[in-house]
Parts: C-alpha cells; structure tokens; sequence
C-alpha cells in the first residue's frame, strides 16, 4: 500500500472501526457531560479533533527526537501530558486573542479537553502502533473526528430522550451509559470493514 | 548507575522549563491586551490592566461584588450589567442567567473578561464594600452552641455600616475546603465601635464556616473579611415595632436595639425570641439593660420545649404562637425578623393574619 492509502486507512479505521470513544470508552467525561445539546457537543467535538491532530504529531515529534534517542521511552506519560496542557493554554490565550465568537464556540471546551483521557490515549497508541508521522497525523484527526460523529449522534439522541418517560433510576448519565453501550454495538458492526494494525 | 537518572531528571526538567517558557513568553505577548479603560455607571472610569476577570480586576479597584465560589463560575452571585465591550454571555454563564437577565446585558463578572474599554454598571450599595484585614480579639461561648467572634479591624481601621447588616467571613483552606469560601454574618455590633466588630455564629455539623469557627478559630488570628451588605436596617418611621429572631438570629436585631438607645429613639419594640429551652438562651443581661435604657421595650423569650429542671415560667409554644398571643392588631406596626426560612415563613403568615402590610415585614433569611 502506498503511504498516502495507509494514512487514508488508519483514518478511516479511527473513525469507524476504532472509534475511540465506542471502542476503547476513553474520553467518556466530557461525552456524558456535553453531550446534551448538538450545539455545545458540536462546540467541544471541534475542540477535540483540532487539540488531537495538534499534539499527536507533537507528541511524535517529542517521543521520536526527544525521548527514544535519550532511552527515556518510560517518560512519555508525563511529557506527553505536559505537552498536551502547555499547547492547550497557548492555543486557547492565541483563540481568546484573535475572535471573540471562535472563543464562545470553541475556546472555552480547551481547558476542558486539557484531561480529556482520548487525548493522551491517542498519543499512547500512536506510539504503541508505531505510526510514522502522517500515520499519526490521521490517527489523531480521525480519533477526533470519530469522537464528533459518536457524541453528536448521542447529543442527537439526549435532545430527542428530553421528551421520552425514562425510569426515574435511569435518568441522566444512567441511560446515556445504556445508549453509549448499544451505540458501541452498532460500531462493531463496521468491524471487518477494515482494520488498524 | 546516576548517569541515566540524571539524564532522566534533565529532559524532563529541560521539557517543562522550555514550555514555561513559552507559556510566559505567550502570556506576555498574546495575553497582553495593555491598559483599558472601565466606565462605571456612565460617570466614574477606572483604568487597569486588561486581560483578567473583570471581577478581580474590580477587586483590585476596591469595587467588591459579593462572589461565594471566589470566581469559578459555580455560585451565581457575582452578576453585573455590562452594558458595552463583553460580546455575548459565554456558554459558562448560561445555566445562571434568565432570559430577562440576558436581554438586559446581566452577565457573571467572574467569566467575563477585561480585554478593551468596557462599561459597567454597579449598584451604588456596593461602593461602600470594602475588604478588611481583621484579628481575632476575643471568643465568647453564648450558648453550647453558638460562639461570639470579636474582630478588631485592622487594615482598614473602620467600618461604615448601618445596623443590622451584614459582612462577608473568608473562611481559609483547611481540611473541610480546598479553596477559600465565603459566608454571610450579621454584624452584631454596633455601627460606632468602628475600630471592632462583632459576629454570632452557630455552630451548624460539617458546616464549612462553622465548623471553621468553632473548632480552629483562636484568638489572635487574622480573618478577611468584606462587606457591609443587605438590606436589612430600621426604617425611620414612628411605627411599634415587632422583632423576631431565632438563634443566631439575635445578631442583627441586637445590633439595631443598641442602636436605638444610642439614638434614643421613642418607638414602642417587643422583642420575641424563639429557642427550645433555657440553655439557647443569651445575651439576657443586655436584654434586661436595654429594657431600662429604651422607654417601651420588652425582651419576650419563647422556649418551645424548655427542660422540667429549666423551672421556666414565662411563655412557652412555638414562636408564631406566643406572638400571636401578644399582638392583637399589627395593622400600624413593622416587623423586623431574622433567623431560618421555615420561622420566618411561619411568622410572616402570622402577622398577616393580624393585619400587618407585607411590604411592612423586613426579613433576613439564613440560608
């Protein structure tokens, strides 16, 4: 496969078939707790896919010239997350700076997604699957991509449920644990279709 | 053996310092949006530096907005007109404001941010808060269950209030919180001892002040506080007067009797105070001294449940009973309460009962 149909595939397996939210359940916090309204769902997803595509080709860049030269592999959990927080911050002061509606829309979900677990799990795994940059660069974008498409859907669904007779023991995060699970079923199904190494 | 430790220890410190760097450097440039300029009720302006929450930055001005939460967006309370230079309420803000609020520029002063020339509007009250350093002068046991605090003020050195309001105590982090909280105590001091004040505290279980209060406060400490606040004083008419209080409800109402000797002020007061048995009971002395100073006043204690060894003969029930006993028609009279919601509820039914205007019962909620 050329390189170009390899990144092509690793993006498309992040979004469907590897989705990181329905696959691996990380990043689930913020899922449960934006997941109300498409508006602010839509807001935060386009915070996660920029932040992720950003620090996965960062954070390669830190392990490949930084940590494996050095052997301080054991290292990436931290730097990796220190990282991800000091881009965060420069990024949201750059937004707040440049446009006030990007900051309402957008800016004000970075400091959120700064502990967002999808974030840091996307650099592990980029390293984990020995991805050369491009490869983490799709990674990254589809993982944030697949993230919008499952919390949109569930922001769909929570919009149409405000009307729906829920057992009083279900309501709130109870349900949309229920509907998370039945979404990752129908995930599965995109299994087969293809699949990340 | 040390070698690769070090190397270890290096890089990381090597990562972390090159990004606060940059962070400083980014804070420097990006986020420095230079001097703006506030206009404050269309007359006064304050210049300051931009960029920071506009509530902080009226702090620094000496302009206090009472806050609860000390500016995370959780409480509600630090609400404000920004008329012009904020742009739309921010998602942040949204769960706090009503429609109402939102068409009329009402936005949280803690959310919105300082970055170019804005204007704002104040309420006049607020001007005359201010943030005091204190030290703590004495603590009294009144009861088992409510302490007298006595602060002396000492930076500023005095406090213009008007008896019967109230201050804001800073509570610092200790084990039952990890950031500094704020609570709301009646000044039960008088408003000519400038240089002191003084505040009644009961104790309430795993209240954060109160507990604070009761079980670490020591004497000579320092304790923030700010204020005056509220809305709660003597009106200046020739009416008698009802006061009712409960507990540490006493504060106020204390506060507002010395004032009245002090003035020498004519009006008919009775005073019903509602507790369980004789140990709730304090401050009789002053009680008894200021039914001799005032020329009509009478201090009538209610115990709802006294004890058989209390040997209590006066008057017993709840609250709303005895004072129900004792006015015949409050038609022509103010009434003056402060203690829990449910006793004021109860009592507010009752003086209606007996004639009183709603808009002549002034309350004081705990809450």
């Amino acid at each position: 496969m050329s390189e170009f149909a390899t990144v092509m595939s690793v993006l498309f397996a992040a979004i469907f078939t590897n989705n990181i939210l329905l696959t691996n359940y990380l990043g689930m916090c913020s899922f449960l707790g934006a997941s109300r309204e498409v508006k602010t769902a839509l807001g935060l997803g386009a915070a996660v896919v920029f932040v992720l595509t950003c620090t996965s080709a960062l954070n390669w860049l830190c392990y490949h010239y930084i940590l494996v030269p050095l052997d301080l592999v054991y290292l990436r959990f931290i730097v990796f997350i220190v990282v991800i927080a000091a881009f965060v911050q420069v990024v949201e002061m750059i937004i707040e700076r440049l446009s006030e509606r990007l900051y309402n829309a957008l800016g004000i979900f970075l400091p959120l997604i700064t502990v967002n677990c999808a974030i840091l799990g996307v650099s592990l795994f980029m390293v984990i699957r020995e991805y050369t940059l491009a490869e983490a660069l799709g990674y990254g974008f589809g993982s944030g991509v697949g993230w919008v498409v499952a919390i949109l859907a569930m922001a769909g669904i929570r919009e149409k449920m405000v009307r729906s007779k829920i057992p009083r023991g279900l309501e709130g995060a109870g349900i949309t644990l229920i509907i998370a699970g039945i979404m990752a079923l129908a995930f599965m199904g995109f299994n087969g279709m293809m699949t990340l190494n | 053996m040390m070698i690769p430790f070090l190397i270890a220890v290096g890089v990381m410190c090597a990562i972390t310092s090159l990004l606060a760097v940059i962070m400083v450097i980014a804070d420097a440039t990006i986020g420095n949006y230079g001097d703006v300029t506030i206009t404050i009720n269309g007359e006064k302006s304050v210049t300051v530096e931009g960029g920071h929450p506009l509530l902080s930055t009226l702090k620094e001005e000496e302009i206090f907005i009472p806050s609860a939460c000390g500016g995370r967006g959780s409480c509600g309370l630090c609400k404000l007109k920004v008329l012009e230079g904020a742009g739309e309420p921010l998602p942040t803000e949204m769960p706090w404001l009503d429609p109402d609020e939102v068409a009329s520029h009402v936005r949280l002063s803690c959310q919105v941010k300082v970055k170019n020339d804005i204007r704002i509007e104040v309420p006049e009250e607020l001007f005359s808060v201010k943030q005091f350093e204190t030290e703590v002068k004495a603590i009294r046991d009144l009861t088992h269950d409510i302490k007298e605090v006595r602060l002396k003020l000492i930076e500023p050195e005095g406090i213009e209030f008007t008896a019967g309001q109230f201050v804001h105590f800073e509570v610092p982090v200790y084990a039952l919180t990890d950031e500094p909280v704020y609570r709301a105590y009646s000044l039960s001091s008088g408003p000519t001892e400038h240089g002191e004040i003084e505040l009644e505290i009961r104790y309430v279980a795993n209240g954060i002040c109160t507990t604070y209060v009761h079980q670490h406060l020591e004497v000579g400490q320092n304790i923030t506080i700010n204020g005056p606040y509220g809305d709660f004083y003597l009106r200046d008419t020739d009416s008698d007067i009802i006061f009712i209080a409960g507990g540490s409800g006493m504060a106020p109402i204390k506060s507002i009797l010395h004032e009245m000797a002090r003035t020498g002020s004519q009006r008919k007061a009775r005073y019903f105070f509602g507790a369980r048995s004789v140990r709730d009971l304090f401050l009789l002395d002053d009680m008894k001294a200021l039914e001799e100073q005032l020329p009509d006043f009478r201090f009538i204690p209610a115990l709802s449940d006294p004890d058989p060894e209390d040997h209590w003969e006066d008057e017993t029930g709840l609250i709303t009973q005895v004072v129900g006993r004792h006015v015949e028609d409050a038609s022509q009279m103010e009434a003056y309460l402060c203690g829990s919601p449910l006793m004021i509820d109860a009592c507010i039914a009752v003086l209606r009962e007996k004639g009183m205007p709603e808009e002549k019962v002034y309350f004081d909620k705990f809450s």
